[in-house]
């Protein structure tokens, strides 16, 4: 399943947390071969770790990290605005409706499960959107992301490139609403209702009458 | 025009913090709810609020010190989601002996509240407030939550621009694909016809164009147009 956590409440779920940062590691550092800071313990993490993201994590049944992505708003510091704005014709992007997506990632562990797992994060990205009323995430990407998209019916459109062949990377923006979840669901075979539970387990609304009586 | 367009276009207009406080007052009267709050942390040199609560309660507030009670203020430093109250955390007792008083001090039951991230730790927050059953809540959270995004950023950028005039900064400059969009627009060409021209979806306009308008502070397509074209940043 699905966990929405903001950074600071990451510590409630160690293995979770852990898990996330190693298969970042592996991910971005050893298999991708990105220029990026992996702590004595096997972490990855960044600046933008540091300013309370939204991260968006597949559990596993044994309650490790399957895959995640992490979030952040357009209106404050972001990684595509403070360092990639080459990408997107030098001026930064900035809008209440559109907030940053990085650090998209799978476990190794997941296996088969890989589609249904890269599939489900990217839905909970989605909710996200439409129980928010945001427009579009925008974020960065390495070329050999292209196809993984595609194949969970999620493509991005490309807002600009640089570099050729495996070298390049792209900023894109992925519409989040009620289409690309359809999508998105079709592909996966994930229900729609299975992910809004995702979405109402990890933001649950109490009655007004229960919050006072309380 | 929509609720937010003439919300908007007043805002345009306001050059002082009262001219805000005035328009927040309207915002009320405008969405039918019971209380609008704008209140910014660490824009100015002191904090500023433009709200509808009573001076009384503010004053009670300021000195029982429940803002570091307050659910909402907890939640909104920490997280940047528009937060419905009934999805804050209640359970410490101090809070909801606290949502009593407020409730008894002309508060209502109902709240939404938007969390505003600047640059460089910039933070503010805006919430309209309201007494109706949840149901009814719900429905007006689904058809206004959107309006409510941008009006909180448009205050906000109102008010750094009052406060911050000087503040005229980089994270304005328009992309090339931004200036390209408007001045199409300025040109009469359709979403369609602009989007064909620069090979882009509908969508991604959308975005180009918000965007224009969000870091000109243009309350509509036409004012960005004039604006850019006024500051020199598109030519004909």
């Amino acid at each position: 399943m699905i966990k929405y956590i903001y950074a600071d409440a990451l510590d409630a779920f160690p293995k979770l947390r852990d898990s996330m940062f190693r298969d970042r590691a592996f991910q971005f550092k050893e298999r991708l071969g990105w220029d990026v800071t992996v702590s004595e313990e096997g972490f990855e993490t960044d600046e933008y770790d540091r300013v309370n993201p939204l991260y968006m994590i597949y559990e596993l049944p044994d309650g490790t990290h399957g895959g995640s992505m992490r979030n952040l708003p357009t209106t404050g510091n972001t990684m595509i605005n403070d360092h990639f704005s080459s990408l997107i014709g030098g001026a930064p992007i900035i809008s209440p409706l559109i907030w940053e997506t990085t650090r998209f990632c799978l476990s190794p562990n997941v296996g088969k499960l890989a589609g249904r797992v890269g599939a489900a994060v990217c839905l909970a990205g989605c909710e996200a959107g439409i129980r928010w009323a945001l427009d579009s995430s925008v974020g960065v990407f390495d070329a050999r992301m292209v196809h993984i998209y595609k194949r969970l019916g999620w493509e991005p459109e490309i807002l600009g490139s640089s570099g050729t062949g495996k070298s390049a990377i792209s900023a894109g923006l992925w519409a989040l609403d009620e289409a690309s979840k359809a999508s998105i669901c079709a592909k996966s075979g994930i229900a729609p209702q299975e992910v809004e539970a995702w979405f109402d387990a990890s933001f649950p609304m109490m009655e007004s009458s229960q919050i006072l009586v309380a | 025009m929509t609720k937010l367009e003439t919300f908007l276009e007043a805002l345009e207009g306001s050059q002082t913090p009262d001219d805000v406080q005035s328009l927040v007052v309207a915002l009320r009267e405008s969405y039918g709810v019971s209380n609008a709050v704008y209140h910014a942390v660490n824009v100015g040199p002191m904090p500023y609020a433009a709200l509808t609560y009573s001076p009384e309660w503010m004053q009670y507030y300021h000195d029982q010190q429940y803002v570091q009670v307050d659910p909402v203020v907890k939640g909104a430093l920490q997280q940047f989601h528009p937060m419905d109250w009934k999805q804050l955390d209640w359970s410490s007792r101090g809070s909801r002996e606290f949502l009593g008083e407020a409730i008894s001090a002309g508060v209502c039951n109902q709240g939404l509240s938007v969390p505003i991230r600047g640059p460089n730790g910039q933070f503010a927050l805006f919430t309209i407030n309201d007494n109706c059953s949840d149901a009814s809540w719900e429905t007006f959270s689904k058809e206004y939550k959107r309006d409510m995004m941008l009006i909180s950023h448009y205050i906000h950028r109102r008010v750094t621009d009052i406060f911050i005039p000087e503040a005229e900064d980089k994270s304005r400059a328009l992309s090339p694909r931004e200036t390209d969009s408007l001045k199409y627009l300025s040109l009469g060409f359709s979403r369609t016809e602009i989007s064909d021209k620069l090979k882009i979806s509908e969508h991604t306009l959308r975005v180009y164009i918000d965007s224009a308008r969000h870091k000109l502070g243009a309350l509509n397509t036409i004012h960005a147009v004039t604006t850019a074209y006024s500051r020199g940043l598109i030519s004909f």
